[in-house]
This record gives structure tokens, C-alpha cells and sequence, in this order.
């Protein structure tokens, strides 16, 4: 039975890395690891966790200093022998080791746009055709596992940015929202106010980390960004907007 | 058992990461250093720009298209009409801004490893506000695809001899297709043809730019493959026109004879 050796971080800001061996068996992930480690070794280990099918977006971690879901990483990616690190999301406040403490991404959802729905037809419905919903179709693949708010560098290494700053995971909904076929929220509101947009600066260290594969800096933020050029910068519609006299 | 270690890194360049993280930036700051001092050195301060005919045979596409008046003193090279809008363009780019922010400013040098700034303001802050204008040298990037199709086309026609092909017709053909497809790769371009609508099923002109959007897509998905195949032909193009033009080397052609 092989053995893995994991270096976990123990305690909260001021803990420390403590290193364990741990025997594992064939096909395992870390999830399962941290598991045998908590049964054999340390039962007062904190690690949350919920589904162990990488859907729930609970057990986010950093496995070796990269974000990720510790459900969805095979211990044959590592080569035994090989030290595994494994920390809590260093983004957040930590509350135990590798449990943090989230609640900041649930300010910035409340902070969401509503969705404004335009009138229902006669008969009582609201119709969407295929092709106007098939774009947002990969924005409600995300999880919410917070991982690609935690590797935004833009409050990870500075968070003072976290007040005026919604981040990755919400410039996904932001763009679930502005480009909702039945949407009548006004997109100057959607795209200017108040999230942050400027502060990305497109190194797509959200995409690279998303477990569900969501191309957030392609299809989302620029596109959001794009939407703002549209409003402010497009010399075309500016020549436009002065002949016609319209916005 | 149980051993003590470090602390969460906290300072610039830590990181947990153990792979090697340091070699992206360092080949992409390298790759783009080069093509910046070559391009410099070769549009701004080169001769032998153009082979064989009036307006060249071949033509660099540093120079695409001519712009000489003769008022313009002799030390003034062509070039710097042209190179304003390629430069503009690609120093805008969603993929190029990714490249330079990760390996010049290191912010971040890589994902997950800490940046060396005290502070950060984003691209809502001069300089990087100017970002806002790849719309712009979108537009102008526009007009330089059939400017640079003319170029290779006109590089299979010799003066006296008639149609014929070299080396040189085979490279400006190549780099017009790869700028080709790194122009309708982009962003902005991607988003102008139908990205800012919400209700593409409404009129067929909507259907038909939802289309276009979609192929736009499909060489979007690869922009950085193109950003660097074109970035790296426009090099090569260059230098092989000096160097036919300088006579270092021999285009084999058909007008000189069978190849």
C-alpha cells in the first residue's frame, strides 16, 4: 500500500504546516487522504466537505499551492514519495485549517443586480429561443467552490480591493444577467457600477483554476468589458450617438 | 509524525506551488523582448525593405503599405506610418495584456504565486485606462487584412516576367493569413459582430451575426495560437525580404528559373 506524505496547514492565521504519512489505496483522491488522515491520526482535523463528485464546490483547497477541489484530484497525479501541501484558500480568513471562512462572496451576491423580466406574453408565458439562451447555459455550470476568488490576485495579494471589487465568480453571474434574453435591467448599471471590472487585469488565472471549465476571462469579463467599450469608448458609436442624437 | 514548517507565504515570489511556474513568463517576456528589439531595429533603423520593383516585389510588411513622401527627410523610415497601428494593437490585446502583465509586471508573475506590488489599481487608472482603445486599433487592424492580401498577391506577379512564385510569396501569403486570423480571433471584434446582443433569434440579420459570432468564436478559442504564429511570421517575413534585398541570400523563384 503505497504512502502519501502530506504537509497540512494546522490551526488558523498564526498555525503552521505539520507533516503526516498516510498509507492510501489504489484510485483514491486527496479528499479521501485527508479522510484517512482524520480517522487514523488527527480526528480534530477541520476539512469541509459535502458531494465527493467535485459539484458541491465544498472541499476547495491548495493541493500543492494551486486551488483546487480536493474531491477531484487522483493521488496518481502526484509521484509518490513526493511531498503534498495542502492549505486552506488563502484568499479568506481562516477559521480552522483547511476550512475558511467565505462569507465575503455572499456580500458580493446580495450585492447582484436583480434580474428585471419583461412582460409574460398573453397566454401567461415567458418564451426563450434556443439560440438566445445557449451562451448563458455555461455560466450555470458554476459551483460556487470559490476557487477562482481565490486565486484572483487581485485581492489575494491586495485585500484592500475587497470592498470595491466583486470578483471572478461574480462577474460570471453579472454576464448571466446582462445577457439574459429577457432581461430588462439597464446595462449601463450592469456593466459601470460599483463591481470592480477595472481591476482585472485579463491574466486568467480564474479560468486556468475552474473546475467546471467555465471560460470566465473569455466569455464573461471581457465580454462585460466589451459591453462598457460599447457604452463609452466605440469611436463609431460615439460619431453615431452625435449625428442621431441619441444616449 | 508531526513536524512544524513555515507559514503561509506572505512575501513576493512565495508560493506553495512546486512545478515550474517561472518558465511561462520567462519564455513569453523573452519571445516578446525579441520581437520588439528586432522590430525596432528592422523598421526603424534597417534598409532593404523592398525587392525588386517600384513599390517591391516583395515588400516587408513592416512597411505594408508604402507611405514614402518625399518630403520626409531620409533618415525617416516608412515604418513608423505603420507600425503604430500593429503595435497599438497588439499592445491592447486581451492576450498580449495577459502576456506583459505576467511576465514585465509580474501582477501576477504567475496564478497563485504573490506579485511584488504594494498596492494595485487594475486598467481603471492611467496608463492601463488606454486599454479602453483596442476598439479602435481593432477598426484599423480591419483595414490592414486586405492591405496585406494585396501585398502577398502582389508578390505573385513580376513586372515583365508575369505571374509567377517564390519564397517570398509563399511567406507574405502565410503572414497575411495568420494576421488574418488573429484579427478576426480578437475580442473586441468578437463581441462587435454580435456579442453586445442578447436576443439573437429576433430578425435574420441577428441570426446571420450570431453565425459570425460563432466562427469568430472558433478562432477566438486559439487567439493566443495566433497571436504568436503571426507575431513570429511578421518577424521572419521581414527579415527574409532584408535579407533577398540586401542579396545575402538567393529567392528561389520561378522567374529565375525552374526552382
Amino acid at each position: 500500500m503505497p504512502t502519501a506524505h502530506l504537509r497540512v496547514w494546522r490551526g488558523t492565521d498564526d498555525g503552521e504546516y505539520v507533516e503526516y504519512e498516510v498509507e492510501y489505496d489504489e484510485g483514491m483522491v486527496v479528499l479521501d487522504v485527508v479522510h484517512r488522515l482524520q480517522a487514523t491520526q488527527t480526528p480534530d482535523l477541520a476539512v469541509r466537505w459535502n458531494c465527493k463528485a467535485g459539484k458541491c464546490g465544498s472541499c476547495s483547497a491548495e493541493i500543492n499551492g494551486k486551488p483546487r477541489l480536493q474531491c477531484m484530484q487522483r493521488m496518481e497525479l502526484y509521484p509518490e514519495g513526493e511531498t503534498i501541501t495542502l492549505a486552506p484558500l488563502k484568499t479568506f480568513p481562516i477559521i480552522r485549517d483547511l476550512v475558511t471562512n467565505v462569507a465575503w462572496n455572499y456580500d458580493q451576491a446580495r450585492a447582484m443586480p436583480e434580474l428585471r423580466l419583461r412582460p409574460a406574453d398573453a397566454d401567461g408565458n415567458r418564451r426563450m429561443a434556443q439560440i438566445d439562451i445557449d451562451r448563458g447555459q455555461e455560466f450555470h455550470k458554476c459551483i460556487e467552490c470559490y476557487i477562482c476568488q481565490d486565486v484572483c490576485h487581485v485581492i489575494r495579494d491586495h485585500p484592500e480591493n475587497m470592498a470595491g471589487f466583486a470578483g471572478p465568480r461574480f462577474f460570471v453571474q453579472l454576464a448571466s444577467i446582462a445577457m439574459h434574453p429577457l432581461d430588462t435591467n439597464t446595462r449601463r448599471a450592469t456593466v459601470d457600477h460599483g463591481f470592480g471590472l477595472d481591476y482585472c487585469n485579463i491574466t486568467k488565472c480564474c479560468t486556468d483554476v475552474c473546475p467546471e471549465g467555465i471560460h470566465i476571462t473569455d466569455n464573461a469579463i471581457i465580454p462585460l468589458k466589451e459591453r462598457r467599450v460599447d457604452e463609452f469608448h466605440d469611436p463609431l458609436r460615439i460619431i453615431a450617438r452625435k449625428l442621431t442624437g441619441r444616449g | 509524525m508531526a513536524q512544524a514548517s513555515t507559514a503561509l507565504e506572505r512575501r513576493y515570489g512565495d508560493t506553495q506551488r512546486t512545478d515550474r511556474w517561472w518558465l511561462e513568463p520567462l519564455l513569453v517576456g523573452s519571445g516578446l523582448l525579441i520581437f520588439v528589439v528586432y522590430s525596432t531595429v528592422s523598421g526603424v533603423l534597417g534598409e532593404y525593405w523592398a525587392f525588386e520593383t517600384e513599390h517591391g516585389l516583395y515588400l516587408s510588411p513592416f512597411f505594408e503599405p508604402l507611405i514614402h513622401p518625399e518630403f520626409l527627410p531620409d533618415w525617416f523610415s516608412p515604418a513608423i506610418l505603420i507600425l503604430w497601428a500593429p503595435i497599438g494593437f497588439r499592445t491592447t490585446c486581451y492576450y498580449y495584456r495577459r502576456a506583459y502583465y505576467r511576465a514585465y509586471f509580474l501582477s501576477p508573475p504567475a496564478c497563485a504565486v504573490r506579485e511584488p506590488a504594494g498596492s494595485y489599481s487594475g486598467e481603471g487608472v492611467f496608463p492601463f485606462v488606454l486599454q479602453n482603445a483596442h476598439r479602435w486599433f481593432m477598426y484599423v487592424a480591419l483595414l490592414f487584412i486586405p492591405i496585406l492580401w494585396n501585398g502577398a498577391i502582389r508578390s505573385f506577379w513580376l513586372d515583365g516576367e508575369g505571374i509567377g512564385i517564390g519564397l517570398g510569396s509563399v511567406l507574405l501569403t502565410v503572414n497575411a493569413a495568420l494576421l488574418t486570423m488573429y484579427t478576426i480571433g480578437c475580442h473586441s471584434l468578437r463581441h462587435w459582430v454580435a456579442g453586445g446582443l442578447n436576443q439573437f433569434s429576433r430578425t435574420p440579420l441577428r441570426r446571420l451575426r450570431r453565425r459570425l459570432w460563432e466562427i469568430f468564436t472558433i478562432a477566438n478559442e486559439h487567439h493566443r495560437l495566433w497571436a504568436w504564429t503571426s507575431l513570429i511570421i511578421v518577424g521572419v517575413t521581414d527579415l527574409y525580404v532584408h535579407l533577398v534585398a540586401s542579396e545575402v541570400v538567393t529567392d528561389p523563384n520561378t522567374w529565375s528559373g525552374p526552382i
